[in-house]
């Protein structure tokens, strides 16, 4: 990975992204801040999601033709890149439809471990098992667990949120227990910006025999990220939001773990040996690639890694550094804006949410929009979170290597706007 | 600005003065809407004299354009036969549908007609119709009652 002191050339990198050059609302320049839904994709990316297809285009492990054999090879290709690109070994990268899916995947596995053999055993949950997770959480991994629970007779409880926005761990002994079967956390929350002690959450779970499973959806793109240093057993992020395309996602999980973790999806590619009544599984990553997978999303999502390491996450992370300090200064002088979350850059990223005072987040949001800035407004798919900050609906800014000091200067200025034009000021 | 020709004064108007605000006793039929994808809900109580809407009564919270239009509603379809509310719903939900393609009528629709700038915001359509939903949802909550 580089790492270098010289700040990033944002004027060059720009210009790989097309699409960042248009304009939107009657001419307006666009001034996107939406990258913590989804990012934008650089020209590279692209081009080699394309030249995958009009060069090597076949289904993958299947077949005894060059293409399929290319093919093969595009796709593990960027699955060894990917797995160097967080710090954990080849076959302990699965390839999912985004991070959802990886959430499912692993609820689910574990959801069949009662049924399948002894190996599964470190598995199973049930009655009197708990689930822990946190306030702070995308519905990605806060719904799964619910349904985990629901179906297995387990309990879920959680961490709460402190009136800052960081987690509470005060009862961190008390939550996690021996009875704790799984701490599911966010890395980075997607709302909140706040950057979660990975470390400390780890240790936890691994004294009392925990498993660990880390949404990185908002670290993964944004900085340095090594699974095996912050010592989580399964990790999972999306493609979409790290200048890959969307239908790709990531799943991380600890070898010795996936050896004996039970399939969820079952059909063809996942099979060792199939009798009519019935069969037995590959080991992984196959195990957990069921049917034909997206083939050339993956060979793309290669790519992003390429351009992220390219330019090196080091400066990525100090880039959007700068960016929400600014953002964070900027909106904290407007009277009437609070921000939702940490006021400072401490252990924090590059998502700002705020709520400005006598307008609704999505009449902000529409004024924002008029004046071509590009944010989301609502509860960002963490509507537990939203109600423990006392917001029914904020609006976010997230940013990414792409964006410029000269933008978050835009937006506030939009924001000062949208109070003009409500007449709130 | 495209902004003026969404956000109509008579919008912000019910907006910041809405029309027969409040949850009022005695009612026939509750429903409570939410739009999901932001988190804005209304909960809207009708109270019926025979076929005819004798009151309306709601509280909620929520964005200019669901507020605005919840309050529009009340005006439209209070002291009306349920038949000619139902009309009136049916243009209005016409209206936000056609993607500014569609000509209201201001004889039916009354203040209704300010809000023919948000049909062209598709993501917005939802929030203009939250209030409807919810009086849709509680007359057949009532006739349900009563069957
Ligand atoms: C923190 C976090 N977790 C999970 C997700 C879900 O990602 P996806 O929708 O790509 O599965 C997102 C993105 O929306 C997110 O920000």
């Amino acid at each position: 990975m580089t790492t270098t002191a010289t700040p990033l050339d944002v004027a060059t990198v720009r210009a790989d992204f097309p699409i960042l050059g248009r304009t939107v609302r009657e001419g307006k320049r666009l001034v996107y801040l939406d990258s913590g839904a989804t990012s934008q994709r650089p020209r590279q990316v692209l081009d080699a999601e394309r030249a995958f297809l009009e060069t090597a285009n076949a289904a993958v492990h299947r077949g005894a033709h060059q293409l399929a054999e290319e093919a093969t090879d595009a796709y593990e290709g960027a699955r060894q890149k990917i797995a160097d690109f967080v710090g954990v070994q080849y076959g302990e990268i699965v390839f999912t439809k985004n991070a959802t899916e990886g959430v499912n995947l692993v609820a689910y596995a574990m959801g069949n471990a009662s049924t399948s053999g002894p190996e599964a055993e470190r598995f199973r949950i049930g009655p009197g098992d708990e689930i822990v997770v946190t306030e702070m959480e995308h519905h990605a991994n806060l719904v799964p667990w619910q349904q985990l629970a629901a179906r297995t007779g387990a309990t879920l409880r959680w961490f709460g949120v402190t009136d800052e926005g960081r987690l509470d761990l005060s009862n961190l002994d008390e939550l996690v227990n021996a009875k704790t079967k799984v701490v599911a956390f966010t890395h980075q929350s997607n709302v909140l910006g706040t950057v979660n002690p990975v470390r400390t959450l780890a240790d936890a779970a691994r004294a009392v025999g925990a498993l660990t499973v880390l949404d990185a959806c908002q670290s993964v793109p944004h900085g340095p990220v090594d699974f095996k240093a912050l010592g989580v057993d399964f990790a999972v992020f999306s493609g979409h939001k790290m200048l890959g395309p969307s239908g790709i996602g990531v799943l991380y999980g600890r070898r010795e773990l996936l050896e004996t973790l039970p399939p969820f999806l079952t059909g063809g590619s996942m099979i060792e040996m199939v009798h009519m009544a019935k069969s037995t599984f590959a080991p992984p990553p196959a195990r957990f690639e069921a049917g034909v997978p997206m083939t050339s999303q993956a060979v793309a999502l290669g790519a992003a890694v390429d351009y992220l390491n390219a330019i090196g996450m080091d400066r990525i992370a100090a880039h959007e550094h700068v960016l929400t300090e600014a953002a964070l200064r900027g909106l904290t002088e407007i009277p009437g804006v609070r921000i939702v979350g940490p006021p400072d850059v401490v252990d924090r990223g590059g998502a700002v949410s705020f709520v400005v005072d006598g307008i609704h987040a999505h009449d902000a949001g529409q004024v924002l929009d008029s004046l071509g800035v590009a944010v989301r407004v609502g509860h960002h798919c963490a509507w537990p979170l939203h109600r423990r900050m006392d917001a029914a609906a904020t609006v976010r800014a997230s940013f990414y290597l792409y964006n410029t000091l000269d933008e978050v200067t835009a937006l506030v200025d939009a924001v000062r706007e949208a109070q003009k034009f409500f007449g709130v000021r | 600005m495209q902004l003026q020709q969404m956000y109509q004064e008579i919008i912000l108007d019910h907006y910041k003065n809405p029309h027969g605000r409040g949850l009022r006793d005695p009612f026939d039929a509750e429903s409570h809407q939410i739009n999901p994808t932001c988190g804005d809900e209304v909960t809207l109580r009708v109270s019926l004299d025979g076929e005819t809407v004798r009151d309306v009564s709601y509280d909620g919270q929520g964005c200019s354009i669901s507020q605005a239009s919840t309050s529009v509603m009340t005006d439209l379809v209070v002291g009306k036969p349920l038949g000619e509310a139902f009309k009136k719903m049916d243009a209005f939900v016409e209206l936000m549908q056609g993607r500014g393609q569609v000509e209201p009528d201001e004889d039916v629709l009354e203040d209704g007609i300010a809000f023919a700038g948000v049909a062209q915001y598709p993501a917005r359509v939802k929030c203009a119709l939250l209030g409807w939903m919810a009086f849709k949802d509680a007359v057949a909550r009532s006739e349900g009652a009563k069957a």
